[in-house]
């Protein structure tokens, strides 16, 4: 419903000497579920903030369909925020909360009860109106937060780590509600988490964030198979990163030259980079393949469960890690093995300086 | 969980104290403090209802009415309406700025960090260390110089002064555990600045203003040297009415103005006794003196 376009935002905070947010460009077209994932501290809490209007930008401007809400109060942008700990007025009934921001509005009792009905009812937590928040559990409250922002038809819909302070079964509830929810409305929504898992499980596209500036802003899949840094591939749980240099096709490193696929590769790095392939896409095979094929020494394995982690040590200095779902027990520590980096599994980044 | 529950309640065993023993204690104890504590009242009570109670009387022989209609009567040359009514108007006007004062003071110190803080707490809480004998004597001058003394708007200013560190501290505490998130979520869910206060800063910090705005009536009311300096006898409050029956020897006279005096003071602690107690965290500020 709402276009959200940031031009050069940054932020200073008064009295620090680093930008909390620097110089960020980003294009959120209407209706998508965007996130913005960083470590801690990153600045992605602090654009959220900017977009709701509680922080000002030192620089830079925020657009809603082309119109510049700088100048907007927070309490007119549109833009509602659920926070991590769902910050539920503790004196209000579950029904005031959630009709809050229609009595705001002014508007008429009668139609704030029959909204907060079926905000309720949209939240799969019908009948709970006179209830008062501390009686419900925390997966309740966090639906009962949700539905508060949602009754005031928010152009810009801002969530705060919406998964993170959910059980696992909780989360797959929460998820699929707020995916089927901002399906159902269409309503732009940001939300911001340190979760790589939970950014990729909810988000359409990803803005990584580091430091305060915006690393890469892709669909999900592109972090896993296409990251644009060694500190965003580590950051996607990429774990196998050896130095080289990459001329048209070919990949030299200390441990051996590989070829990699002709095509997908316009945009990746050459000459130094560092060589990255994720520890699922590492085959272990029984017969060495003529190319792009290693020996090396198993040095250690994992049981994780769905699948078996292999870490194989091919120098003094670098060890590679294979997972494997198929798993049968055949391979022990000690073992020699043939590891095969295949093709199209490949990926270079440059090195971090 | 069984030991648990053994070291809690601990089972009677051969050889333990008689149970009587503890509870018996227990209530001579509170019957000691509670009997201290109200006798000097009930001496009041037998003083303000007594005709001519004299040494070596147990109890007074006989009961009268005197003292009372005496102290309503504006013809006995005490005007009780008129000190009750400066009185009162003083300490509500004290109060409510007190807390208007003391709300943004008392929000600084209890949610943010910045330099010079201990020193402004210091400088808060000075007016309980320095009795007021010892700066009203100096403000008194000007006073004088600034026309306010004399004046009931003189008054209150220097009411304020014993009264802002009770204020800033009980609020102080009431903010350390506050949480202005509350705020900003009102705020982005279409809430302007004057909403949000009322609908949600209002409510959070409820009990802590009726417990601060309690100590804020209390200590103004019962100001004596203050009032009289500043006042210049002009003023006259319940307090300078007490002083003044107390010292002319009239004790029937002195007991009944001083239980007019107690009572307003009475009746607020009454009401207002639900927000004090621990659980509410409004006086959580007092545990930082």
């Amino acid at each position: 419903m709402t276009h959200v376009v940031f031009d050069q935002l940054t932020k200073i905070y008064p009295g620090a000497d680093f930008k909390a947010v620097d110089d960020v460009t980003l294009d959120i077209p209407s209706g998508r579920l965007v996130a913005f994932l960083g470590p801690s501290g990153c600045g992605k809490t602090t654009m959220l903030k900017m977009i709701t209007g509680l922080l000002r930008p030192t620089q830079g401007s925020i657009t809603f369909d082309g119109e510049n809400i700088l100048g907007v109060p927070a309490e007119k942008r549109g833009a509602v925020m659920v926070f991590q700990n769902h910050l539920l007025f503790p004196y209000m009934s579950v029904g005031d909360n959630v009709g809050f921001g229609l009595k705001m509005r002014k508007i008429d009792k009668k139609v704030i009860e029959k909204r907060v009905d079926d905000m309720l009812e949209l939240v799969k937590l019908p009948g709970v109106a006179k209830r008062r928040p501390n009686q419900l559990s925390g997966g309740q409250q966090q639906r009962v937060a949700l539905a508060r922002a949602l009754i005031t038809d928010p152009r810009v819909l801002l969530l705060d780590e919406p998964l993170s302070n959910l059980d696992a079964h909780l989360r797959d509830e929460m998820r699929g509600l707020i995916l089927s929810i901002q399906r159902d409305l269409d309503v732009t929504t940001i939300f911001v988490t340190h979760d790589q898992e939970e950014a990729v499980l909810l988000a359409d596209q990803i803005a990584l964030i580091f430091d305060g500036k915006l690393v890469q802003y892709a669909p999900s899949t592109e972090f896993y198979e296409r990251p644009i840094s060694e500190r965003g591939a580590r950051f996607f749980g990429g774990l196998n990163f050896v130095p080289g240099t990459r001329q048209g096709n070919m990949v030299k490193t200390s441990i051996g030259s590989f070829q990699i696929a002709t095509q997908g590769y316009e945009q990746a790095p050459e000459g130094d980079v560092m060589l990255t392939i994720r520890p699922e896409r590492v085959q272990i095979v029984s017969q060495p393949a003529d190319t792009n094929c290693i020996t090396a020494k198993v040095s250690n394995t994992i049981y994780m469960g769905t699948h078996t982690r292999f870490k194989v040590q091919v120098q003094d200095d670098i060890e590679i890690e294979a997972a494997r779902g198929d798993f049968t027990g055949s391979i022990e520590t000690g073992d020699t093995v043939s590891v095969h980096f295949p093709e199209k599994r490949i990926w270079v980044v440059p090195r971090d300086s | 969980m069984a030991s648990a529950s053994q070291s809690k309640k601990p089972q009677k065993l051969p050889g333990d104290k008689p149970s009587w023993l503890w509870p018996l204690f227990r209530t001579s104890v509170l019957g000691f403090i509670l009997f201290m504590l109200s006798f000097p009242i009930i001496a009041f009570f037998i003083n303000a209802f007594a005709f001519r109670w004299f040494y070596p009387q147990l109890f007074p022989k006989n009961l009268s009415m005197d003292a009372w209609e005496n102290i309503f009567n504006p013809a006995s040359g005490v005007d009780l309406w008129g000190a009750l009514s400066t009185s009162l108007f003083i300490a509500v006007t004290v109060t409510l700025v007190s807390l208007i004062i003391g709300m943004p003071t008392a929000r600084a110190l209890g949610m943010y960090k910045f330099k010079g803080k201990r020193i402004v707490e210091f400088l808060i809480l000075a007016p309980i260390i320095v009795p007021g004998i010892a700066y009203v004597v100096g403000l008194n001058i000007n006073f004088l110089q600034l026309g306010l003394a004399s004046s009931v708007f003189g008054v209150m200013l220097v009411h304020l002064i014993p009264v802002m560190p009770y204020v800033v501290l009980t609020l102080s505490g009431v903010f350390a555990n506050y949480n202005a998130d509350f705020e900003l979520q009102a705020r982005t869910l279409g809430a302007g600045p004057i909403a949000t206060f009322y609908h949600v800063t209002l409510p959070a910090i409820f009990p802590g203003l009726v417990v601060s705005g309690l100590f804020a009536f209390l200590v103004s009311w019962s100001q004596y040297i203050l009032t009289l300096l500043i006042g210049g006898g002009k003023v006259q409050t319940i307090p300078l009415l007490v002083f003044t029956a107390a010292t002319s020897g009239n004790n029937a006279r002195a007991a009944a103005i001083s239980l007019v005096f107690i009572a307003p003071a009475v009746l607020i602690l009454i009401l207002t006794s639900r927000f004090l107690s621990g659980r509410s965290g409004a006086i959580g500020g007092l545990g930082k003196v």
